[in-house]
């Protein structure tokens, strides 16, 4: 069978399947069994779809793949624009890539409400993979707030003590933010007369826009605040730990793993797609803010003895180094922004999942109450190694990589934002490797420890992908940056080009 | 007897021929007619029939008069023009208005059998006063005669007066009707007195004939003070703020089904007549009185929202933000602001009866659990009840794939075209608040356990149709938002563009300066 006629409708398949599933699945009579098999079933055809991207991929090539372009309403000027370039495409596999992981992880956790569990699952993921395929401006607002339902109905039902504050803060948080980016599509709609992102970048770029010179900083701002807000970027961020603290294992894997990616991809895509000049100006108070977000979240994350507050505020250290990257303009930078963004999707997803399945034992994430839990559970503690080690940044494992194509962007933009940023990676390696000596190494202080069982099958099967794919990518970065390269350097065109070939191109 | 009368008279008596009604005439107030013939209906059925089951027979006939009303007016749009001395104008805005009010009048009807049951209301009354009612509330929308407009609104408004005081034992039931109606008719006192000086100030009453006059000459201050005036007494109809008082108080003692008609119908008929009057006469100066009440209207009340715990007023006060989402496509251009109201009135009217429905449904004898802490564990309880109010109040947001997000996307789209920044930011912003207070509804029914144990009764086959047709309507309006704006646009270009007069003689032609 000759795949490649699948292309020109590949994203909508990708984008709509688990929609599909999801609305099949309200149909299901309550036999949780089936309802689990189904979501599974659902999602890992979700993901083999999707590996028809990189199957057929032009990685030389910098233009949009896979388009689709049909008019949906005529007036106001909107279209169903999809199409992907080597930025969305592994955003989208990453997405495809943890979802079938939730539905394992969640196998036995979830025991009520299991239907309602599962569809928003797989709504929540058609909307995740809706934001990185949409090229147009309102279908991308459009699935951009149709994340926001599903995620905060997965934490406030689904999720532990404070799950109710936690719901409502995240959803108010990010719909207030985002309702500035919705000014600002209105306003490039009123002045270009399209919703298109191809369209508008071009009228921007070649000067067509009325008034844009004096509304393009308010426009960059309007832009930025959604992104800053989801990623989050300090001092935008103290809804994350909340968020994460409260939400169930399968939310936290999709929320850091995917949403938070929302914003740094919106940040690629947007702020630098149509605005460099204003992306220029802003870059300085942005990387600062940047490097406050490296240094802070990690030194926080340091004191924390919530074991999933501390990942919690690991990812704001770690996103710090993707707005970092995407900031300095180069293509080292770039490059690693982006592969960042991957291993970070990968290794904290990794981590929340085996936090979640410790707190299914013990029903906690309090540090203190383990300790020598490499005794009764090995399995358990070498895959959280694995993982632990590759989030810190461990050369051959996937998270060395994309920092060190960062933080060699840094250089590039001011030594001092390099040498700042380093210093992160330090921090990092403190907080990760102090908390998993603290969880697994000495003796067993609290007996009901040592009665916890390892891994089961199911969790070996959500943990090991993780691990396999940390190693992976970080032995074979080439065969992501290949695709990421090329598209990186388009989105830099219009900046002045900075020959930054460091390794791996 | 007319036809002949009108085709024979002109042979013979070609001046009075035109002081008499024609056919046509009659054609361009179909659906009124019919509503009130089902309305006298109902009226002489009730004493006909058992006091037990006739309850439904009386609301069947009055459903049937609704959709007879709808075929009315299918058979209405067929004879576009202008009827009865240019006081009627049977156009695509007319139209539009005229399905949607009688639309909205059959699902209420619909959704009040067994609330009639439960509350144990006389059913006659009610449902003729429902009919008597989208009369009033059908001529405001094809009136162009200021005086025509003030009749049907009285029209309107009387029977809402009487419908919120409906349920007789309770106190604040009456307290509801009665300051309803001291309000009420001071609000229609002012736009009578602007509808004065107007007269005053041109020489007409008639709308298109006063934008051209002053579309001729530079506006005089008394015909700017005549506009503020109408916009007084409109703007209380539709609750916009400093003239909002009333809502919460009035929303919280009437009966729910009746809340669900008092605030889309009439709302919808006054914005009608007020997107005539703001846009036909064109008196510019109006343009930072509707920006103030429009940002005052959607501050106020989603910042009100916020604190209430009693589901009625809550929705009272989002009803009012919602009439200052739709004041703010007033104070943009033309074409993009008439479409853009017209597509959020429909919108907003799906979403709001369909909202109240469910609150009725599950508000129970005596409406007795309205507040939102009765609404624990409804998604428990009563999984589809709570999915649907659910789909609603998400709509109210402005959640995309609902018809609320595109009502709202092209109210700010039309307010940004037309350089309103800062309008546009106040409305983002506040449709950002008001994401909250619908947010605690749906908190309330998934992520609480129910601490009381409130009943809810098996929905009946009558309300199931009346959500349904609410469902489909906001699902519809969010992913196929097209054809009814398709629609409203090429009705805006009607009302911007309005039709020539053809039968002159009885205005003061005097009085009429050609611009040409």
């Amino acid at each position: 069978m000759n795949t490649e006629n699948l292309s020109p409708i590949i994203l909508s398949l990708i984008t709509f399947t688990p929609l599909a599933g999801g609305l099949l699945l309200m149909l299901f009579p309550r036999r949780d069994r089936d309802i689990r098999i189904f979501a599974l079933v659902i999602s890992l055809l979700t993901f083999a779809l999707s590996l028809h991207l990189p199957a057929h991929f032009h990685r030389e090539h910098a233009e949009f793949r896979f388009e689709i372009d049909k008019a949906w309403v005529s007036t106001p000027n909107i279209h169903y624009h999809m199409g992907i370039d080597g930025i969305s495409l592994w955003l989208i596999v990453l997405t495809t890539f943890l979802t079938p992981l939730c539905v394992l992880i969640s196998w036995n956790s979830i025991h009520e409400r299991v239907k309602e569990f599962f569809i928003l699952l797989l709504i929540l993921e058609t909307a995740l993979i809706g934001v990185f395929t949409s090229l147009d401006l309102f279908l991308f607002y459009f699935f951009w707030e149709s994340t926001l339902i599903p995620m905060a109905l997965l934490i406030g039902i689904f999720g532990h003590e404070r799950k109710v504050y936690a719901a409502v803060k995240f959803f108010m948080y990010t719909m207030i933010a985002s309702v500035f980016m919705l000014a600002a599509i209105l306003w490039l709609y009123a002045h270009t007369g399209s919703f298109d992102f191809v369209t508008i970048r071009e009228q921007i770029a070649s000067g067509a826009v009325s008034h844009f010179p004096a509304a393009g900083q308010w426009l960059f701002l309007g832009f930025f605040l959604a992104f800053a807000v989801k990623v989050p970027l300090f001092p935008f961020h103290t809804w994350l730990p909340d968020a994460h603290v409260e939400a169930p294992t399968a939310g936290s894997v999709l929320l850091a793993g995917v949403l938070l990616k929302m914003g740094t991809y919106g940040m690629l895509r947007f702020n630098l797609g149509l605005f460099p000049e204003q992306a220029r100006q802003n870059a300085w108070w942005i990387m600062i803010l940047a490097l406050i977000g490296i240094i802070y979240g990690a030194l926080v994350a340091m004191v924390q003895p919530n074991m999933k507050k501390l990942i919690a505020y690991s990812s704001v250290s770690h996103l710090g180094f993707v707005v970092l990257g995407i900031f300095s303009f180069t293509q080292a930078g770039l490059n690693g922004a982006m592969f960042v963004m991957l291993a970070h999707g990968i290794s904290t997803g990794g981590l929340f999942m085996l936090s979640g399945i410790l707190h299914e034992r013990r029903h906690t994430y309090e540090i203190s109450e383990f300790g020598g839990l490499a005794s009764p559970m090995p399995v358990y503690a070498a895959s959280y190694l694995v993982i632990v080690l590759a989030s810190a940044g461990l050369p051959l494992l996937n998270g060395f990589i994309g920092e060190f194509l960062v933080l060699s962007g840094a250089f590039q933009s001011r030594p001092i934002y390099g040498i700042l940023g380093a210093t992160g990676v330090i921090w990092s390696s403190i907080y990760l490797l102090w908390m998993y000596q603290r969880v697994f190494y000495g003796k067993v202080t609290h007996a009901v420890n040592n009665s916890l069982h390892d891994l089961s099958g199911f969790e070996k099967w959500a943990v090991w992908p993780c691990a396999v794919a940390a190693l992976v990518m970080g032995v074979a970065p080439i065969l992501w940056l290949s695709a990421i390269d090329p598209a990186v350097q388009a989105a830099l065109t219009p900046f002045v080009r900075v020959a930054s070939r460091v390794v791996g191109q | 007897m007319t036809m002949l009368f009108a085709t024979l008279m002109p042979t013979f008596l070609p001046a009075y021929s035109q002081l008499l009604p024609q056919s046509a005439d009659y054609i361009r107030i179909l659906p009124e007619i019919v509503l009130s013939i089902f309305g006298m209906i109902v009226m002489f059925m009730e004493p006909l029939l058992d006091k037990e089951t006739g309850q439904r027979v009386l609301g069947w006939i009055a459903f049937l008069g609704a959709l007879s009303g709808i075929g009315a007016t299918w058979f209405m749009a067929q004879a576009p023009g202008l009827a009865f001395w240019n006081t009627v104008q049977v156009d695509g805005f007319s139209i539009f208005f005229h399905a949607l009010v009688i639309a909205i009048a059959a699902v209420v009807i619909l959704s009040s059998y067994d609330y009639m049951a439960v509350q144990h209301i006389r059913a006659g009354e009610y449902y003729a006063l429902i009919l008597f009612g989208t009369v009033g509330m059908a001529l405001m929308s094809s009136a162009v005669e200021l005086v025509l407009i003030f009749i049907a609104l009285e029209i309107s408004s009387i029977s809402s007066y009487i419908l919120s005081g409906f349920r007789r034992q309770e106190a604040s039931s009456t307290e509801s009707s009665l300051k309803y109606f001291l309000l009420g008719s001071f609000a229609t006192a002012f736009f009578l007195y602007g509808v004065a000086l107007m007269f005053g100030a041109t020489g007409s009453t008639n709308i298109d004939q006063i934008g051209r006059i002053l579309q001729a000459a530079p506006v005089p201050t008394l015909a700017f003070v005549a506009v503020a005036l109408m916009f007084v007494g409109l703007g209380f109809k539709v609750g916009a703020s400093p003239f909002h008082v009333w809502t919460p108080d009035v929303y919280e003692g009437a009966p729910v089904p009746i809340v669900g008609l008092m605030s889309t119908g009439p709302k919808a008929a006054a914005f009608a007549v007020l997107l005539r009057i703001v846009f036909v006469i064109n008196v510019h100066a109006i343009f930072w009185v509707i920006w103030i009440v429009a940002a005052l209207s959607m501050t106020l009340g989603n910042i009100s929202a916020l604190v209430q715990g009693n589901v009625k007023r809550l929705l009272a006060y989002s009803s009012i933000a919602h009439a200052g989402y739709l004041l703010v496509a007033f104070a943009a251009a033309p074409e993009l602001g008439i479409s853009a109201a017209m597509f959020y009135t429909a919108t907003y009217a799906a979403m709001n009866v369909g909202a109240f429905a469910v609150v009725s449904h599950f508000a129970n004898a005596g409406e007795r659990y309205v507040t939102l802490e009765d609404y624990e564990g409804l998604g428990r309880s009563s999984p589809i009840l709570a999915a649907t109010l659910t789909i609603f109040l998400l709509s109210l947001i402005g959640i995309p794939m609902t018809g609320g997000f595109f009502a709202k996307f092209y109210v700010f789209s039309a307010a940004v075209k037309a350089n309103l920044i800062w309008l546009t930011i106040i409305g983002v912003l506040n449709s950002g608040v008001g994401a909250y207070y619908y947010l605690r509804i749906i908190v309330m029914m998934y992520m609480k356990e129910s601490r009381k144990n409130v009943p809810v009764s098996p929905v009946p086959f009558t309300l199931r149709l009346a959500l349904a047709i609410c469902i489909v309507a906001t699902i519809y309006l969010g992913i196929f938002p097209e054809s009814i704006l398709q629609y409203a646009q090429e009705s805006a270009q009607t009302l911007v563009q309005p039709v020539a007069p053809q039968n002159n003689m009885v205005v003061p032609v005097s009085a009429v300066r050609e611009p040409f």
